[in-house]
């Protein structure tokens, strides 16, 4: 099985704070898999899911420790946390994309929101800007509701619209992993429906790592289950085995509930 | 009970506030109206000289050269604040560490407070003969003026403008980042469109500011009626001229500058009511 990314001995820090977040994160994630991040609130899970895309940079001062290795598909590796130019994390990011917990279309056009990535990637060409944003609106599920409606704001769709909108922007880019944190907890029961039909569409082509709270969306869309708790890892394996049989006594009351 | 009373009340002091509006513009209008029936418009807001007549009775009035002082050293302050301004605030919002960011920020809203008098004193006996030694012509100038009043004006635009930068949503930033934007590009495709009302508030603020400024004005732009053929030439605004002429005017000339006045409070009402245009359409 291919690896995609390899966070070993992972150690995150957030500025001004004394004592580390992550301590020592070990984990694969697995090409063309879905991983699920679990875990009680506060227990590290958004940061370690910003910490494969560096958006934690945006913010001076944090302080990353350890090493992130990002595979493409050849499988040659790179570590991600030896980036430090701006243009090595622009590229990082295109090859890492993120999907946040609100809806977060930009205040432009429908066409524009997905455009706009392409546009920065240096992609000018408009029957080419065309046929992309159109694959990616079809490939997030959204063609059909919003083709008659390209040059409207995006503002003006459903928040189950947005959130694919928002999935379709970073399809676009064609990433290899894309990261979801907690992409439907604001959304009502069908948008996250459809949404997580779409996580097991995607996963033919780009490999997927999401957090989230609800143990039977982790159940239904991943392969693969890490268990946090207090900035560790405690447990990770096949989501069938992390469900059913769980190794460790913390992970198995979680997920029958008893905490969290 | 408590409620009619309070909506009541409300009522009345939003009355007042009309009221008094309507009461400032009656009484412009009642002192001026014997330099509007003489000179009439046009002819007023074209007529560049102002000369009291024999024995200070009657004379000609015209109001070209004040409206161009005013009209050049607000547009020379604004052309001269808005890119400054603009680079602090995206600086305190955007680059500044968590550490730098207080200090500053408190730093700038210290020198919004500051009264304009200081500002017009340090320009005066420092920067006026500064931009003299620079660019030659007059140290008490046109370009002077302008640019003391842009650094007048640039504290208090800066803290606006920051205050609505500041309500863009991390995420919708983190968004674009995600997507491989730089700094620079998410400044000016997220964080100015979100943040635009605001920030041409904060502008048309300013402007307002700067069309009525009074003292800081009075020091450095030279208080002479003539025509500035240069920049670094002195002439006059309307504040400066109604402080400066209001003791010993006549008859005429004293209608004339209540002309000048209402000519004023209307170029201000303009900007108000464009700036409150931009807040009302943020609200929605
Ligand atoms: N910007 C920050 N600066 C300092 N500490 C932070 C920051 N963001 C988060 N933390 C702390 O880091 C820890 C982990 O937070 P994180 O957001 O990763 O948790 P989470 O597992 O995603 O929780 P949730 O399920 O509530 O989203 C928490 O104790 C939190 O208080
Ligand atoms: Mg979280």
């Amino acid at each position: 099985m291919n690896l995609a990314m390899e966070t070993k001995e992972f150690y995150f820090t957030y500025a001004g704070a004394e004592a580390p977040t992550l301590k020592g994160i070990d984990m694969p994630i697995y090409a063309n898999k879905v991983t699920a991040l679990i875990g009680p609130s506060g227990c590290g899970k958004s940061t370690l899911l910003r910490s494969w895309n560096r958006i934690h940079d945006v913010y001076p001062g944090n302080r990353y420790e350890g090493e992130i290795l990002l595979y493409d598909k050849e499988g040659n590796e790179e570590n991600i946390l030896s980036y430090s130019k701006e243009d090595e994390l622009i590229r990082l990011r295109q090859r890492v994309g993120m999907i946040f917990q609100k809806p977060t279309p930009f205040p432009m056009s429908i066409y524009d929101n997905i455009a706009y990535g392409l546009r920065l990637a240096g992609i000018k060409n408009r029957s080419e800007l065309d046929g992309r944003v159109e694959k990616a609106l079809k490939g997030a599920a959204i063609w059909n509701e919003v083709k008659d409606r390209l040059k409207q704001s995006a503002m003006g769709l459903s928040g189950g619209q947005q959130q694919r909108l928002c999935i379709a922007r970073a399809v676009a880019l064609k990433p290899e992993l894309l990261l979801f944190d907690e992409p439907t907890s604001a959304l009502d029961p069908i948008s996250t429906g459809a949404i997580e039909e779409l996580v097991t569409e995607l996963k033919e082509e780009v490999t997927i790592a999401i957090v989230t709270h609800n143990m039977q969306q982790a159940s239904r869309v991943s392969d693969y289950t890490a268990f946090m708790y207090l900035g560790d890892l405690i447990e990770f394996g096949k989501t069938e085995k992390i469900f059913v049989n769980p190794k460790e006594k913390l992970t198995e009351e979680y997920i029958t509930g008893r905490f969290g | 009970m408590f409620n009619r009373l309070f909506r009541l009340s409300s009522y009345t002091a939003a009355l007042l506030v009309l009221v008094i509006l309507a009461g400032i513009f009656g009484v412009l209008y009642y002192y001026a109206r014997d330099a509007i029936h003489d000179f009439g418009f046009w002819h007023f807001i074209t007529t560049s000289t102002w000369e009291v007549g024999e024995d200070d009775e009657g004379g000609v009035f015209g109001g070209l050269i004040p409206i161009l002082g005013t009209l050049f050293s607000t547009g020379i302050a604004m052309l001269f604040a808005v890119p400054i301004a603009m680079g602090i605030a995206v600086f305190l919002t955007e680059i500044a560490t968590e550490k730098l960011k207080a200090p500053v920020g408190i730093a700038i809203e210290l020198l919004a407070a500051i009264p304009s008098i200081i500002y017009g004193m340090w320009g005066l006996f420092y920067f006026g003969p500064m931009l003299q030694r620079l660019f030659g012509g007059q140290s008490n100038s046109l370009l002077t003026a302008g640019l003391v009043l842009g650094i007048m004006v640039i504290p208090f635009m800066a803290a606006i403008s920051r205050d609505a930068i500041n309500t863009t949503p991390a995420v919708l930033k983190e968004s674009a980042y995600a997507m491989g934007a730089t700094r620079f590009e998410v400044v000016k495709d997220v964080i100015f469109p979100y943040a635009k009302r605001g920030i041409i508030g904060s502008m048309v603020l300013s402007l307002g500011r700067a069309l009525g400024e009074t003292m800081a004005v009075a020091f450095v732009i030279g208080g002479v009626f003539r025509f500035p053929h240069s920049l670094t030439q002195p002439t006059i605004s309307i504040p400066v001229l109604l402080a400066n002429n209001f003791a010993e005017a006549g008859d005429l000339e004293l209608s004339a500058m209540f002309y000048m006045a209402l000519i004023l409070f209307g170029i201000s009402f303009i900007t108000i009511t464009i700036a409150k245009f931009f807040f009302l359409k943020d609200q929605k």
